[in-house]
């Protein structure tokens, strides 16, 4: 998915001179030599190499315009199915605060705030736990036993099906949440809620910026850290003066994975979030969101055209956000590397 | 290039079959309402005469919705189709009264040992947000010897869309004019308050996870749980407490030719007050998509046999038998089934 294409982006833009990659100097130079012999016996070989060269290069063309037909195809689906809502609703939807079927009054206003804001409050109890994992592995613990262990956890959450953390959020989580609310004073002290979300949410992330940070950090130039090494810093102060600025762009990619997850994850949101369709007045209520709604709404709205329709225009508009929210952060890493 | 070939081919195979996959299968799907009582019928009808039958518990309205795209035999559902749904459909649907249940407020108060007496009132102004907390002087009015906590009233609904939420909120429509007119009833509401579930599991599981909550399930989902579940006023004015007796004294009425009747705030004196019908639903036509007579004696033959002998198991499920009235009218209807015309029943 993402993850390859952002790291190979980020790689490329950031314009690497891995001196301390020896291995890939090594390949460097032998590049070289493959290549001329290559051409060598190109030119004495038979043609039926070049028309494989040309099949191969066609067929990876075809494959990359297929996906990508696939895209424009899902969205013009999305377009196509939302459109009687379109036109009966038309942009009052992206403000409604109501979903009410027997009035055929049909809004997303709840579940897109609810979205923002769970997968924002994931993405900020996540940062400080994936950056410091990253840290650790990248920095202070790049091989080992240690490194390992730490590794190994950090991608079973990962391979961890989202259903069973829901499950898990829902009998474990809840009541320890519907502890604070009481504590703090929150009626009704439901235990689900933005809040309850946001911290299943946040566990289920930290992988992906973990892993992605863990990377770029290792990829500093040795000689960079050796240099600071050398003027007298500390181990901090290399950290924050040379390794986090050079790194920074590739953990921002990281952390827009991790965004990219937190929007659309539905089953663990549906079963903790308590499924109500209102504004939420603070962090605690109980709330939507967008993903939920058609994982709730999706298989009773088929009896009912409008009904339908509104449910996938709220999928369009995730489609939508999905891609606002990519867009602006590819931006900003190549503000970041440009700087 | 080969790959791509044989998997068309595979498709173009599979088109040529009926909603049912062979003669031995039936599918089916609908109301999560009747799920438990379905589940025992079709394995005791599967020992004794070997068919099978798939039933998907997706929900009332996404049975209909798959019986209107002929993706499935039969539908079941908690509430009758309703004029949007009726005009989606390309040919009549006949609805055979299947079995009759009640949908109970199950709460979760641990210090409260006595069964909660409600009445509709006290009800209707907790699910609108009037009535927040359990000591309230409406609550403790009529429950004069329990003593009530002070906590909140948490309110748990259908996250999903509900037969069992339809038959609720058309008893709360009928019971308050508030209700009738702010939030109105169907299988979807827009709830003035409270947590979703998905599903009665999800409502019974909220129900059981956080105490002060009051919730609304079907009857068996409440007994196999063991929750709690208060006694309703009715509308003869008597406390009944809900039970396969006291929903089959509501449904002991009399049912119109087509069985679209809603047995909610029955007349009965001793009737349960949130009860109603579930419905299956089957063309009245049954050739269509390749269908054939076989498959349509199958079908029709389940379903008289739900109505007749099937019967037997809803008692131990906390369901309601079918009332003889109830039984004639179904046997009327699935008399009117035809396959091309003939009535598929000779």
């Amino acid at each position: 998915m993402f993850f390859a294409q952002i790291q190979l982006s980020v790689m490329m833009e950031l314009n690497l001179e891995n001196s301390n990659n020896v291995a890939l100097n090594a390949n460097f130079k032998e590049t070289e030599n493959v290549m001329s012999d290559a051409k060598r016996k190109q030119f004495k070989k038979a043609p039926k190499s070049i028309v494989g060269e040309r099949i191969f290069k066609s067929l990876l063309g075809l494959l990359s315009v297929l996906i990508l037909l696939l895209v424009v195809g899902v969205l013009f689906t999305l377009l196509l199915h939302s459109l009687p809502s379109i036109k009966a609703i038309g942009f009052k939807f992206l403000w409604t605060k109501t979903w009410d079927p027997p009035h055929s009054i049909y809004g997303t206003l709840p579940f897109l705030v609810g979205t923002l804001i769970t997968s924002f409050t994931a993405l900020l109890i996540s940062i400080p736990f994936s950056i410091g994992v990253a840290i650790t592995l990248g920095e202070y613990f790049p091989n080992g036993p240690v490194s390992n262990f730490i590794k190994n956890a950090i991608d079973l959450i990962a391979a961890v099906p989202s259903v069973i953390f829901g499950f898990w959020g829902f009998l474990i989580l809840v009541p320890y949440v519907r502890e604070l609310e009481l504590k703090i004073g929150i009626t009704p002290p439901d235990g689900q809620g933005l809040f309850t979300a946001s911290l299943v949410l946040a566990v289920m992330i930290i992988p992906y910026a973990a892993s992605l940070g863990t990377t770029m950090i290792k990829m500093t130039p040795s000689a960079l850290k050796e240099a600071a090494y050398g003027l007298g810093a500390t181990r901090w102060e290399v950290l924050k003066s040379v390794i986090l600025p050079y790194s920074k762009s590739g953990i921002f990619a990281g952390i827009l994975l991790s965004l990219g997850r937190a929007i659309g994850e539905t089953m663990a949101v549906t079963l903790v979030v308590g499924s109500a369709i209102k504004m939420p007045s603070n962090i605690f209520s109980t709330g939507n969101t967008m993903s939920s709604m058609i994982a709730n709404q999706f298989s009773e709205a088929s009896s009912d055209p409008l009904q339908l329709s509104s449910v996938v225009e709220i999928g369009f508009i995730l489609f939508l956000v999905t891609f606002l929210i990519n867009y602006i952060g590819k931006r900003i890493i190549k503000r970041f590397s440009n700087k | 290039m080969v790959i791509a070939s044989l998997v068309l081919a595979s498709c173009g195979g599979g088109n040529g079959s009926a909603s049912g996959a062979d003669d031995k299968t039936i599918t089916g799907g609908g109301s999560s309402f009747d799920k438990p009582l379905f589940d025992k019928q079709f394995a005791e009808y599967n020992t004794t005469t070997g068919v099978k039958i798939n039933y998907q518990s997706i929900g009332s309205g996404a049975g209909i919705a798959q019986l209107t795209s002929k993706t499935i035999d039969f539908g079941a559902s908690d509430a009758p189709m309703n004029g949007k749904q009726d005009s989606a459909v390309s040919a009549p649907v006949l609805h055979i009264p299947i079995t009759a249940g009640a949908v109970v407020l199950s709460y979760n108060l641990p210090e409260v040992k006595d069964t909660l007496k409600l009445t509709p009132e006290i009800i209707a102004g907790m699910f609108l947000g009037t009535i927040t907390k359990w000591n309230d002087a409406q609550i403790s009015a009529v429950n004069p010897t329990v003593k009530l906590p002070a906590t909140d009233v948490l309110i748990a609904h259908r996250a999903d869309g509900s037969g069992t939420t339809n038959i609720f909120t058309t008893y709360l429509s009928k019971v308050s004019p508030e209700w009738d007119a702010k939030v109105s009833k169907g299988s979807t509401v827009n709830w003035p308050v409270g947590t979703g579930g998905k599903g009665n599991e999800g409502v019974a599981g909220v129900i059981k996870q956080t105490p002060g909550t009051i919730g609304y399930v079907e009857l068996a989902y409440a007994v196999q749980n063991q929750m709690q579940y208060a006694q309703v006023k009715n509308k003869a004015g008597n406390f009944i407490t809900p039970s396969s007796a006291s929903v089959t004294a509501a449904a002991n009425i009399d049912i119109p030719a087509d069985s679209k009747i809603s047995l909610t705030n029955s007349d009965a004196p001793e009737g349960y007050p949130i009860s109603g019908f579930s419905w299956v639903l089957i063309y009245k036509e049954q050739s269509y998509n390749n269908r054939t007579q076989a498959q349509a004696e199958q079908l029709v033959k389940l379903v008289s046999w739900m109505i007749h002998d099937g019967q037997k198991f809803s008692e131990a499920l906390q369901y309601a038998p079918l009332s003889e009235k109830a039984v004639a009218v179904g046997d009327a209807i699935l008399k009117s089934a035809t396959f091309n015309g003939q009535p598929v029943l000779k």
